[in-house]
């Protein structure tokens, strides 16, 4: 998959309340969700926001509670893609999981400018920055992962192993 | 080469053979629960999923706890899924108001997690359960919903970070003091996909409460979980409570660990974190004085019969800051009944506290105790980020009972030294 968009970029520790505060958690519906995104970030950034556009964020992006609400807010939002530093491992698994593609790069996070566009081709793990003409790698996520994320996310590999193990009679 | 015990317990969770950290696995789940904020997503993808039934009727949880008793109409309706779906799926560990409490502390005291289990619950402080020798992660609704139709989890076989506790508690010195110091030396993402196993002679002389009070916190620290070896204290609570066989493991003397840290806590004062991260842990002594609106004394970090004792320990014969709301919520409805039958909820009361019917409550910014715009809370819960607890200019400090108790009285944060 080749994802393009630009860049939005975030400080270390951006938390799952900040992403989706709590007081929003009475729903599940991601578009009303996806209204208070980063809303006690920067109130403005749903409106600012485009399809498409790109997270990159620095260390332990997505830390705090488990709540599946805060990648589902981005997505609905418009975020095609998160890079950061480094993920909160919840965070990392439930966007994986709800097939919200997400990279680890130092060189992303610390050579990329907010506004620049960039390229990525998922498969391969190449990420170019079309505005600075740079390109960087980033590495593969383990196979049985992209398999996952590839396939939507894993309630679409669930639906496959419940046909297979004949859960569904 | 010897094993840790988290290595022993996904061994024994798992076909794949001779694992090695980094691998994927899928691991056999003892017992997965959800809340009222994870499990509405994960129900719905539960019956998309084609499963006709969850995979063992007795190990599956459904607690209504983080906006319940119901604080709204659209979490009434949240509350209502949970209810529904434990009817129809036959459910059996589905916890109706007046029988529920904040699930972390509710499932090891009604003996359904265990030494030895591999515990997924959807939600962060899943960890807590580490404390029983158990191996407890937090995870999202969609896996919740995976677990339920599956059975198993995937997950990659994580490296330990082992710490080593010595040297004498000093007075008022808790569990969570050590874990909010322990966040500070190495930050909230230096355990980071690692697991924190505590250890050390200090931790062998913790209270059950206390090592779950650590265990609950390792998250905060980035961690898969937080674990500590089963001993007679750990056997001592779980007999009697326990609802089905389970196995102890321990680490081999042996065992590969990525890194040891070895903490004397001897000079280790109580510890304050201040807003807007759980690292930011102070000394008491440079803490206090900080003026405070509201102090909240509960959640799965804190809201055990110990906690309430030590509190209540404080609080007798005193009186809370008139400008302040002291709000005490014992974590399940038994410790809440053990805190009247020793008299502790009679203490609260009379010295001006408010006392709650079990909840998360407040501690994720839900209800039942939010910050107005510049407010200042003490509490005894987990985490301080901005809004946690309402207002995105509000603030949170990250500290003991003792010192959410003694904070009450004197209307600024205080030590229980300074109360007489």
């Amino acid at each position: 998959m080749i994802i393009k968009g630009k860049i939005w970029k975030f400080k270390d520790n951006i938390d799952t309340d900040v992403i989706i505060p709590a007081r929003y958690l009475n729903t599940t519906d991601p578009k009303e969700l996806a209204l208070h995104c980063m809303e006690d970030y920067d109130s403005e950034f749903v409106k600012k926001i485009s399809q498409g556009d790109i997270i990159v964020a620095g260390r332990n992006f997505g830390c705090g509670s488990s709540r599946e609400h805060a990648p589902i807010a981005l997505k609905a939002a418009g975020v095609s893609c998160i890079i950061a530093q480094s993920f909160a491992r919840i965070f990392f698994r439930n966007a994986i999981n709800i097939g919200l593609p997400i990279f680890e790069s130092e060189e992303v996070a610390d050579q990329c400018s907010e506004g620049d566009l960039l390229e990525i081709d998922t498969e391969q793990g190449v990420i170019k920055n079309l505005s600075k003409n740079e390109t960087y790698k980033t590495n593969l996520l383990p196979k049985f992962i992209q398999k996952i994320i590839s396939g939507g996310g894993l309630r679409e590999y669930v639906k496959e192993e419940v046909k297979r193990r004949k859960i569904n009679v | 080469m010897g094993k840790t015990i988290v290595e022993k317990i996904l061994s024994a969770h798992t076909d794949t053979n001779n694992l090695k950290i980094g691998d994927i696995i899928k691991a056999r789940v003892d017992f997965a629960f959800a809340n009222d904020i994870t499990a509405p997503i994960a129900l719905k993808y539960f019956k998309e999923s084609g499963a006709r039934q969850v995979f063992d009727k007795k190990r599956v949880g459904l607690i209504p706890d983080h906006f319940a008793p119901n604080k709204d109409i659209k979490s009434a309706e949240q509350c209502k899924l949970l209810k529904e779906f434990a009817q129809e799926y036959e459910i059996e560990n589905y916890f109706e108001i007046g029988k529920m409490g904040v699930e972390h502390a509710l499932l090891p005291e009604k003996g359904l997690v265990l030494p030895g289990d591999v515990v997924v619950g959807a939600d962060s402080h899943t960890d807590t359960s580490g404390a029983l020798g158990a191996f407890a992660i937090g995870v999202g609704s969609t896996d919740f919903a995976a677990v339920m139709a599956l059975g198993e989890v995937w997950l990659k076989i994580p490296p330990t970070i082992k710490f080593i506790f010595s040297g004498k508690l000093n007075k008022w010195v808790s569990g969570k003091d050590l874990i909010l110091y322990t966040i500070s030396k190495i930050g909230v993402d230096g355990a980071n996909y690692k697991v924190m196993e505590f250890s050390g002679e200090v931790i062998k002389g913790l209270s059950m409460d206390n090592r779950f009070t650590m265990c609950n916190m390792a998250i905060e620290a980035g961690a898969k979980t937080g674990i500590i070896e089963p001993d007679e204290i750990t056997l001592e609570y779980v007999k009697g409570r326990a609802k089905r066989p389970f196995q102890i493991y321990n680490s081999d003397s042996d065992a590969h660990y990525e890194k040891i840290i070895e903490i004397d806590i001897s000079k280790i004062e109580p510890q304050v974190a201040f807003p807007y991260l759980p690292e930011n842990a102070k000394p008491i002594s440079k803490a206090k004085g900080i003026k405070i609106d509201q102090s909240i004394i509960g959640s799965c970090t804190n809201g055990r019969i110990e906690d309430l004792r030590i509190a209540a320990e404080i609080l007798k014969g005193q009186q809370v800051h008139s400008e302040v709301r002291l709000i005490i919520i014992p974590a399940t409805q038994d410790i809440y009944l053990q805190a009247i039958r020793e008299g502790l909820v009679d203490i609260f009361i009379t010295a001006g506290g408010a006392v709650s019917t079990p909840t998360c409550g407040p501690c994720l910014g839900g209800y039942m105790g939010i910050l107005a715009k510049g407010e200042r809370a003490i509490s005894t819960t987990n985490r301080n980020f901005v809004g946690r607890m309402g207002h995105p200019e509000s603030e949170v400090y990250l500290a003991s009972p003792a010192i959410a108790a003694a904070s009450a009285i004197l209307g600024r944060i205080a030590s229980p030294e300074e109360v007489k």
